[in-house]
């Protein structure tokens, strides 16, 4: 029986200031990170302890240094949330990383969340900046000069379904899915060959079919094992071939559909072979082809389309719920995945006020057509990038989200709250909860730790291996009858 | 109370604030079950809406044209990211 699949995303922006030629990208985050004001503001650590990206999934662990800041450069990188969100500085960009969610509806308006809290503190950052420069910052993962910055998704996963399994059964999907994930994209880059638009920002980033890396050689499927949880009962896949979403009904679709067929994987319920003969090729073959009519090659001979192969997934994933108790938000994204590939088969322009790519497709068609301007256009190519500015008064998806041309998943005040919020059927609860009730006192956090520093006393870390643990019922009356951290750390010793 | 996005010259304005009813966002008019041409009516409400939608793109395009950045291609070249992950 397939594990509640418990999830989140990790969102890199694009960040630079207009009017700054000298602009650093490092010290721009720091200062964009450090612009968020919330109540209580703690210096908190990051608790490196638990971190281990160089674990790979397939069983070995990976040589190489393992980054640890000093404490005063931990704190100016890592801000942890009141809602349980991570915001923080990875390399050269500004990451949010959202807290863990139950369903794909409250993974929705907390990714959307995350946009309120950058923008918010970019806002905050410009207020700083000498007059004449601006910070700006872009929900995508592609300078469109051969740079590519990812969005990642995270899934726990039950430990028991063998790696091998899920890359197995996984990749096809994943490079299919784009054509009702795609964020969409003028041009190509990365050596591929040229298009004037093409339906996913990441795909020409894609060189290898399974690996460790992030940043180079990028691989379709990542074996990062970082559980953030009990090693022995969960994995947690951390996919990394996805674009960055504005569309709700887009973040809705990619999560939802890639939920169900995780737990699909851990059911044994992938009854079908649909492997690709080179998902490579494959993944830039369909980010290339808007149309979505172009057929790829396949294991076993025969030639389907991006579309034909989702389908196969769909007819496995509607046997599989026929025969099981569904929740209505899964009920709700298998509807919509169908009415997506319905639609795509038909004119994947139906899809223009739902599906990022096609949004932005039709909106610079509407523009090219009045203003007589040719695909490659700097206009045409600033609209691309407008189309991701987090700015509400400038971003062209806000725009079309004003006119009524975006469909809505979730509502404003939902999004509003979980700035503020955290989910409260996780564990991000008590993370998040304890922020905001001991701020100072909190010492250090990782997703699955929480420690206190309390008078004079030897740290306490309170360790988090169960995401399903630490929730508002199992927790609310331990802090409520906690008023000051000392007293929580004795109560949960007695 | 209603909430909805603010208007583009409001720049110092929250993405989503309380708004009065008169910001209202008007849903984009939908396709689906109209008439589907043939006879003298669904060929009048094919033109129609053929009309509106094309309304609604020039409305969509003015509103690009005010906030469209300046000096695209310039801006465009500047944006240069390092690469992440």
């Amino acid at each position: 029986m397939a594990i509640p699949k418990v999830m989140g995303t990790e969102v890199e922006y694009g960040i630079t200031v207009k009017g700054d030629p000298d602009f650093d990208p490092i010290s721009g985050c720091v200062l964009l990170v450090n612009a968020y004001r919330e109540d209580p503001t703690g210096e908190i650590l990051w608790d490196y302890d638990q971190e281990n990206p160089l674990a790979d999934a397939r069983g070995f662990q990976v040589d190489g240094e393992k980054y640890t800041p000093n404490q005063q450069e931990n704190i100016a990188r890592n801000k942890t949330l009141v809602n349980g969100a991570r915001y923080y500085v990875d390399h050269a960009h500004p990451e949010y990383s959202c807290p863990e969610v139950t369903n794909v509806r409250d993974l929705v308006v907390h990714e959307k969340a995350g946009e309120l809290v950058l923008e918010a503190s970019r806002r905050e950052a410009n207020a700083l900046l000498p007059e004449g420069c601006q910070m700006l910052i872009y929900k995508n993962n592609s300078d469109r000069k051969g740079n590519s910055y990812g969005s990642h998704e995270n899934y726990l996963m039950d430990r028991r379904t063998s790696f091998k399994q899920i890359v197995e059964h996984l990749m096809p999907f994943f490079v299919t899915r784009q054509v009702y994930c795609g964020a969409g994209k003028v041009g190509a880059e990365n050596r591929s060959q040229p298009v004037d638009f093409q339906i996913s920002q990441r795909a020409d980033f894609f060189e290898t079919e399974v690996a460790l890396d992030t940043m180079v050689k990028r691989p379709i499927i990542n074996t990062r094992d970082e559980p953030h949880a009990d090693r022995e009962k969960y994995r947690r896949l951390h996919v990394i071939v996805g674009d960055a979403n504005l569309s709700e009904y887009t973040i809705y679709l990619r999560n939802g559909v890639t939920a169900i067929i995780l737990s699909m994987i851990e059911d044994g319920a992938i009854t079908r072979d649909v492997s690709l003969r080179d998902p490579v090729k494959a993944i830039k073959e369909v980010s290339h082809d808007p149309t979505c009519r172009k057929e790829l090659a396949m294991d076993d001979g025969r030639h389907l389309t991006a579309v034909q192969v989702q389908r196969e997934y769909l007819e496995m994933a509607l046997a599989y719920t026929s025969s099981r108790k569904i929740d209505p938000v899964d009920k709700d994204v298998l509807e919509k995945w169908q009415e997506a590939l319905l639609a795509l088969e038909r004119d994947p322009r139906e899809l223009d006020t739902k599906i990022d790519w096609l949004m932005k497709r039709t909106m610079i068609e509407g523009f090219m057509e009045r203003k007589q301007l040719e695909w490659g256009s700097p206009q045409v190519e600033m609209l691309d990038l407008q189309y991701h500015d987090l700015r509400p008064e400038k971003g062209l998806y806000y725009l079309l989200l004003r006119q009524g041309r975006a469909e809505r998943i979730v509502t404003d005040e939902e999004i509003i709250a979980a700035v503020h919020l955290p989910p409260e059927d996780t564990r991000a609860y008590f993370r998040g909860e304890c922020i905001k009730k001991y701020g100072s006192a909190v010492f250090g956090v990782n997703w699955d730790s929480i420690s206190f520093g309390v008078d004079g006393e030897p740290i306490k870390r309170i360790l988090m291996a169960e995401p399903l643990k630490g929730t508002k019922s199992h927790v609310q009356d331990l802090l409520a009858n906690s008023p000051q951290a000392a007293d929580l750390v004795k109560n949960l010793r007695a | 109370m209603r909430i909805t996005r603010t208007r583009p010259e409001n720049s110092d304005l929250p993405i989503y604030q309380a708004a009065d009813s008169s910001q209202k966002q008007a849903p984009r008019k939908s396709g689906d079950g109209e008439g589907s041409g043939g006879d003298g009516e669904g060929a009048k409400k094919m033109a129609k809406k053929g009309k509106d939608l094309k309304e609604e793109m020039d409305n969509l395009v003015d509103e690009i044209d005010e906030v469209l950045e300046e000096n695209a291609e310039e801006f465009v070249k500047n944006y240069v990211q390092r690469g992440g992950e």
